[in-house]
């Protein structure tokens, strides 16, 4: 500083740095060089794959969607034949996908914030039953896990001694057949009656929450909600009349006729993902619940609430918080998790597209990326969802 | 005259307050749903830990030959110590065996030297395995140089195929995610955007399409007639994905140092790679060790997917063993060793980096 108002008192500058050594040149011929780098690489690797293409006789772009496909498919929740495209296995696949994973993330919540709970319990044994749980699941490869169930439930009993639950229910190697209903002409009144109970129920929350918010009184929202939920669908089953029949599962010769079957595939893949991750989120719940300060839950005792209302009132909101992140990327991982499916046959997006798909036609970079698309667009989704969710609930501080 | 009080002598608790009845009354009985639960929580225990121990232990077989060898009624372990070769080494061909003992015990022992306390030459013996050993191991598994023989990589397997597949993606992932990391935080628009684009599209996909990728689609990516070993392809894909995961830790762990130490390090006039060496990186690091280590056991479980792409593991040789015809029925002791085998491992690192952050929480 000294130096450089001497040489300005001199009537001289200073004398400007070399220019290899300016930070800000240095670092645009950085930048530049690696974007040279970059696309010289991404050059190179795509004239070698056109060659390659060309020279195995595969054709490229996405034209293949539009053909038959001439593979039929275990387990589908939407129409689908040997007569439907390419384009529509996709869909069937990116459906089982989510499907498996809703189911995962419902259950492995349920299991995990119960683990969880549980692991901070004063009951000494069944905080140390947890902790076993804990241990134990979250140092297993899951992908052993989902072998092990499939495992379990080919242990099954055959078809011929399946399960026999008042000739409704059967359970076999073969999955758990269970009767399907059939919903005839007025069902449709139920469905709306179902639509009106939730509509009003969350109408009710907010009511309920401005009344307390106003005058303290409570309002009994559960029963409430169950009532209008449940009731509202139950009664107007009653009113048209029970417009629903079952179709039951039979044995006819050497496998089961009409019901409906949850595939032993589809088990133990939902099972080995909820037990799996339920052990993460029993995890992330412990932490979350030990970050709220102790004062909180004495505070809340002095007040006179008992343990149960403290948690449920006091402790786990605010534990919420913390859990939230953590448990997100939990239901990520779940989903991404669900494409170890092929390892037990359940037709999942990878299996159908990234496997039978991409080895019919051959078409490997376009069965990939269109794989990877959709997992790519789930977790912007759910990390978007998440974000939104998270600011809603953020501390407003001053 | 004083009259001196002397207190009676003190009563011992009540029995039921103290010992093991009052630990019982504390921590199993206080109220009545911990009763409840407390007596569900033995009956759970009794359901399940006698039978599995019959199973597993006294009504088990052990020795044999063949399938016929177990008549106790229980586990059949004989399907394990039958193989066991193919279980630890997959197809290694027999007499070329000792190498990967070798190899692998000289790792091991490398890695305990540096990571034991009081060890001297520390220094030297990290060096070595960070420089001199994947030499060593490689030219010792693979062969065909110095008289050993050429061991193709689609006979390696078993355990040894999961140590090594996690070993070259543990040693891997942790310099790349660093410099990925680094290069998230840096200034320069390009790197960072470069880094975050692939740290994020990694991170977003599962692992098995990543495989995929590797086993599938890099062949067609490199010069046709280039025949590429599908083992390295996979570890290519292993380690890329795990550093994208370890480039998350490591960023955290940077965002935790405050802002200070990097404005003290320029002050000091270091440069960059001075200041991130010698200041930054080594408390960074110090305060992610749980995460890396997490991210390493993580990786360790992972390893099992090679299975879908054909590779011989430690999962697939015991899914090789219960789906063989002359052992099948025994799917529950195929699965129960592998999954105590990688329980070992995964349980084993957790509790090291527990001790980890003991020692090292040198706490302000």
């Amino acid at each position: 500083m000294a130096a450089d108002e001497q040489l300005i008192a001199a009537g001289t500058t200073p004398a400007r740095a070399p220019l290899w050594r300016d930070a800000k040149i240095r670092s645009l011929f950085y930048q530049a060089l690696t974007l040279i780098l970059l696309a010289a690489g991404i050059g190179y690797l795509a004239y070698n794959t056109v060659t390659n293409l060309e020279q195995r006789g595969i054709a490229s772009g996405f034209r293949f969607l539009e053909h038959p496909t001439g593979f039929g498919v275990l387990f589908t929740l939407i129409e689908y034949s040997e007569a439907s495209t390419y384009g529509r296995a996709y869909i069937v696949g990116i459906v089982n996908t989510l499907f498996v994973s809703a189911i995962g993330v419902v259950l492995a919540t349920i299991l995990g914030v119960t683990m969880g709970v549980a692991r901070l319990s004063s009951n000494w044994l069944v905080a140390k039953l947890a902790t076993v749980y804990v241990e134990v699941v979250r140092n297993i490869p899951l992908l052993l896990q989902i072998l092990f169930w499939y495992g379990v439930f080919q242990q099954l009993p055959s078809l011929r001694q399946s399960v026999n639950f008042g000739d409704a229910i059967f359970i076999n190697l073969r999955g758990i057949y269970l009767p399907r209903p059939i919903f005839e002409s007025g069902a449709e009144w139920i469905l709306a009656a179902l639509i009106v109970g939730i509509l009003a129920t969350i109408g009710m929350t907010k009511w309920a929450h401005r009344r307390q918010d106003l005058t303290g009184q409570q309002f009994p929202l559960f029963q409430a909600s169950v009532a209008l939920i449940v009731g509202l669908p139950v009664l107007a089953a009653l009113v048209t009349g029970l417009p629903v029949s079952f179709d039951y599962p039979e044995l006819k010769g050497f496998n089961f006729r009409g019901g409906m079957v949850i595939l032993p595939e589809l088990m133990a893949l939902a099972l080995a993902l909820t037990v799996y991750t339920a052990a993460f989120i029993a995890e992330a719940v412990r932490a979350g619940i030990q970050a709220v300060s102790r004062g909180q839950t004495e505070a809340s005792y002095s007040l006179g609430l008992r343990p149960g209302p403290t948690l449920r009132l006091v402790v786990f909101p605010q534990a919420l918080r913390v859990i939230l992140p953590p448990l997100t990327s939990q239901y990520l991982n779940l989903t991404k998790n669900s494409s170890l499916a092929p390892a037990i046959a359940y037709p999942d997006l990878v299996h159908i597209f990234a496997g039978t798909v991409l080895n019919q036609t051959g078409q490997a970079v376009e069965c990939i990326v269109l794989t990877m698309a959709v997992y790519f667009t789930i977790s912007l989704l759910i990390s978007a969802f998440m974000n939104w969710y998270n600011r809603r609930i953020a501390l407003v501080e001053r | 005259m004083t009259v001196v009080h002397t207190p009676a002598p003190s009563l011992p608790p009540p029995t039921s307050e103290i010992g093991v009845l009052g630990w019982l009354k504390h921590n199993l009985f206080s109220n009545w749903y911990n009763s409840v639960l407390s007596v569900l929580a033995i009956y759970l225990i009794y359901l399940v830990v006698p039978p599995v121990i019959t199973w597993a232990i006294i009504d088990s077989n052990v020795l044999g030959s063949s399938k016929d060898d177990c008549t106790g009624g229980g586990a059949c372990w004989v399907l394990v110590t039958h193989r066991w070769q193919q279980f630890l080494y997959g197809f290694y061909p027999a007499e070329e065996r000792w190498r990967v003992n070798l190899g692998i015990f000289l790792g091991f022992a490398a890695l305990f030297w540096v990571l034991a306390e009081g060890t001297p030459w520390k220094k030297y013996v990290t060096l070595f395995l960070c420089l001199g050993y994947p030499f060593v191991a490689f030219f010792l598994f693979a062969g065909g140089y110095f008289g050993l023989v050429e061991v193709e990589t689609n006979k390696w397997g078993g355990l040894y195929l999961t140590l090594v597949i996690s070993g070259v993606g543990i040693s891997t992932s942790l310099p790349i995610g660093i410099v990925l990391a680094l290069g998230r935080r840096s200034d320069m628009p390009v790197i960072r955007m470069l880094c975050v684009g692939f740290i994020e599209f990694i991170r977003a996909v599962p692992l098995i399409t990543i495989l995929f990728m590797a086993a599938i689609m890099l062949p067609l990516f490199l010069p046709p007639g280039t025949n590429f070993n599908l083992l390295v392809r996979v570890l290519i894909g292993v380690s890329l994905f795990s550093a994208a995961y370890m480039a998350e830790v490591v960023r955290a762990g940077l965002q935790a140092i405050p802002r200070g130490q990097y404005e003290g390090a320029q002050a000091l006039g270091l440069n960059y790679w001075k200041m991130m060496g010698l200041i930054i990186l080594p408390q960074a690091l110090k305060i992610s060790i749980p995460n890396i280590v997490s991210s390493f056991i993580g990786l360790f479980k992972d390893t099992t997917l090679v299975l879908i792409i054909g590779l011989y593991d430690l999962l697939n040789i015991t899914q090789l063993a219960v789906t063989d015809g002359k052992w099948l029925g025994l799917a529950n002791e195929g699965y129960f060793f592998a999954g105590a085998t990688f329980w070992v491992f995964c349980f084993g690192m957790s509790r090291y980096s527990v001790y980890l952050e003991h020692k090292l929480h040198t706490g302000h």
